[in-house]
């Protein structure tokens, strides 16, 4: 599971959606695995604007990667900024989450990580 | 001339959705496409088209065109073919005069004997071709094509299915090249994301990728996405297509309480993309039959609905599917007319194209819709449809069997 997935996954469990807390969840004892991909800035300029930046910022320092800068860059400014599409790049597409858990900031429940898959199937009293 | 006509040769199989994908590659490719005649029982369809290269690019992912052409001239006979390609092309003729060339016949549904297609291609000397003519690699090659009346010796194409060359599939993996033509029909292509909240070993996915497109998966059953947890994984078909770069992310989900975050929906960009996660959602929801029904963690029928329709009404909700975007998804129904489901309509959804693959007492339709921007839609339709629902919550009944009349067909036989 690519590193950009989490970008685009919060708590399952409903009570949860609406607090800021559930968004992003927070990796735990995560192994990580790197592809090797050629980087593709258009496909990167094109997913810029879907990426909540705050989210990435806070799953990048969690995951021991460079910070992030503050505000997230205009496409303009990404295309003619290497060093940050090569960061992006790893992050992003290259970085894929193996094992561990995702951990909701609200509800604290742990949604496991095995072979790059995570599970977000809830327990009967959590749906 | 500006313009110039073209007929595309169709493969003669799955006609229903010929069209919807050269429309949709039209789009992608940004190719201004006029259809001049088309008909779901003939191969042949005339198009016209701003260039030669237009022509290429229209048809070079295409899965149901075999190939397309310059037309010259058609008629309904062999002289009139003859008026219609001198008033045409007469001023073209010269062009081709001391190229290598060969003419070649293609009779759909019929069939001529070698004297025959000689006498024909003769009768075109008055081109006054005189490069020599080559069989092998031509500088030019003309072909006839003939549409014959059905009789008695249909073509049979044969129809390439690399599922079938898939490490690892399961009961209901869809069949390569429908996948490769949903794929072009929800605009698949380099630098869009698409979701597919029924991945199963990633059928749709797997089709996407071989477009350049970054794809993510969920299924609520995580044995099909993990498989044997060595070769025969989702992940391993990608490797062996060679399609790794673009496998997104797969997560075990279900989608009544899906994962994925609800966006924050701004205009101000106004580009169509800012907030949005993807750029189609393509699925091939459970029918109820092989696979059953499967919500997770609700005992009580009464909140279980269906899982078709509450799988469609979570794409439906407003800020879901990015205005304009595609969903496409494929859906069962009984053949005869008294059991037909209609095609799900919502005030949000514009049906872009529907499409059909038939099964002798039941077919399955690929239904393509287009979020209507939220400005568009109209008040009054929205509360129409509302109403709707809650009257046919009454009349058809609760329990997820009631509520799909393809599964209650299916086990019947399709028998009223």
């Amino acid at each position: 599971m690519k590193v950009m997935t989490l970008n685009f996954l919060t708590c399952a469990v409903k009570n949860c959606k609406s607090s800021n807390d559930s968004f992003p969840l927070h990796p735990k004892e995560a192994e990580l695995a790197k592809d090797d991909i050629e980087i593709n800035p258009q496909l990167l300029i094109n997913v810029l604007p879907r990426i909540d930046w705050a989210a990435l910022r806070t799953t990048s320092t969690e995951l021991g990667f460079p910070t992030l800068p503050e505000q997230p860059p205009s496409p303009e400014d990404l295309q003619n900024d290497e060093a940050l599409l090569k960061e992006l790049h790893e992050l992003l597409m290259e970085t894929q989450m193996m094992e561990g858990k995702l951990v909701c900031g609200h509800c604290g429940h742990e949604y496991a990580v095995k072979n790059g898959v995570a599970n977000f199937l809830l327990p009967s009293h959590l749906v | 001339m500006p313009e110039m006509e073209y007929l595309i040769r169709f493969s003669q199989s799955h006609e229903t959705f010929r069209l919807p994908e050269i429309e949709a590659l039209a789009v992608i490719e940004g190719i201004d496409l006029k259809v001049i005649s088309y008909s779901l029982e003939s191969p042949f369809c005339i198009v016209s088209l701003p260039s030669p290269s237009a022509a290429q690019r229209l048809i070079s992912r295409s899965i149901l065109v075999i190939s397309i052409h310059e037309l010259w001239g058609h008629g309904s006979t062999l002289p009139e073919v003859h008026a219609s390609v001198r008033s045409r092309t007469s001023d073209l003729w010269s062009q081709y005069l001391e190229c290598s060339f060969k003419f070649t016949i293609d009779s759909y549904q019929g069939s001529r004997t070698n004297d025959s297609k000689l006498s024909i291609i003769n009768s075109f000397s008055y081109l006054g071709f005189a490069g020599p003519i080559k069989m092998k690699n031509p500088d030019q090659e003309f072909i006839l094509f003939e549409d014959w009346i059905f009789n008695s010796t249909p073509s049979a194409f044969p129809i390439p299915s690399i599922t079938t060359l898939r490490r690892y599939i399961s009961t209901t993996s869809m069949d390569a090249e429908l996948a490769l033509v949903t794929a072009n029909i929800a605009l698949a292509g380099p630098g869009k994301l698409i979701y597919d909240p029924f991945v199963g070993t990633g059928s749709f996915p797997i089709a996407c990728a071989q477009f350049g497109a970054l794809t993510f998966g969920s299924d609520i059953d995580g044995r099909s996405i993990r498989g044997d947890e060595k070769k025969r994984t989702l992940r391993g078909n990608f490797e062996q297509y060679g399609l790794t770069d673009c496998l997104g992310g797969m997560f075990t989900a279900d989608l009544t309480n899906t994962p994925i975050r609800k966006s924050v929906l701004t205009t101000e960009k106004n580009d169509g993309k800012t907030g949005r996660i993807f750029d189609a959602v393509v699925c091939d929801p459970p029918y109820g039959v092989r696979e059953g029904l499967k919500v997770l963690g609700v005992k009580d029928p009464e909140k279980c609905p269906w899982v078709i329709p509450k799988g469609m009404e979570m794409y439906k909700d407003p800020d879901f599917i990015p205005p304009r975007k595609p969903l496409s998804f494929w859906m069962p129904t009984a053949n005869d007319q008294d059991q037909e489901i209609p095609v799900p309509q919502h005030p949000y959804m514009e049906v872009v194209a529907v499409c059909v693959q038939d099964f002798n007492k039941w077919s399955r339709r690929l239904i393509t819709y287009r979020r209507v921007p939220d400005a568009e839609v109209e008040p009054a339709a929205i509360k129409s449809y509302e109403q709707t629902k809650a009257e046919r919550a009454v009349e058809e009944g609760k329990t997820a069997d009631d509520l799909n009349p393809f599964r209650n067909a299916y086990f019947k036989g399709f028998k009223n």
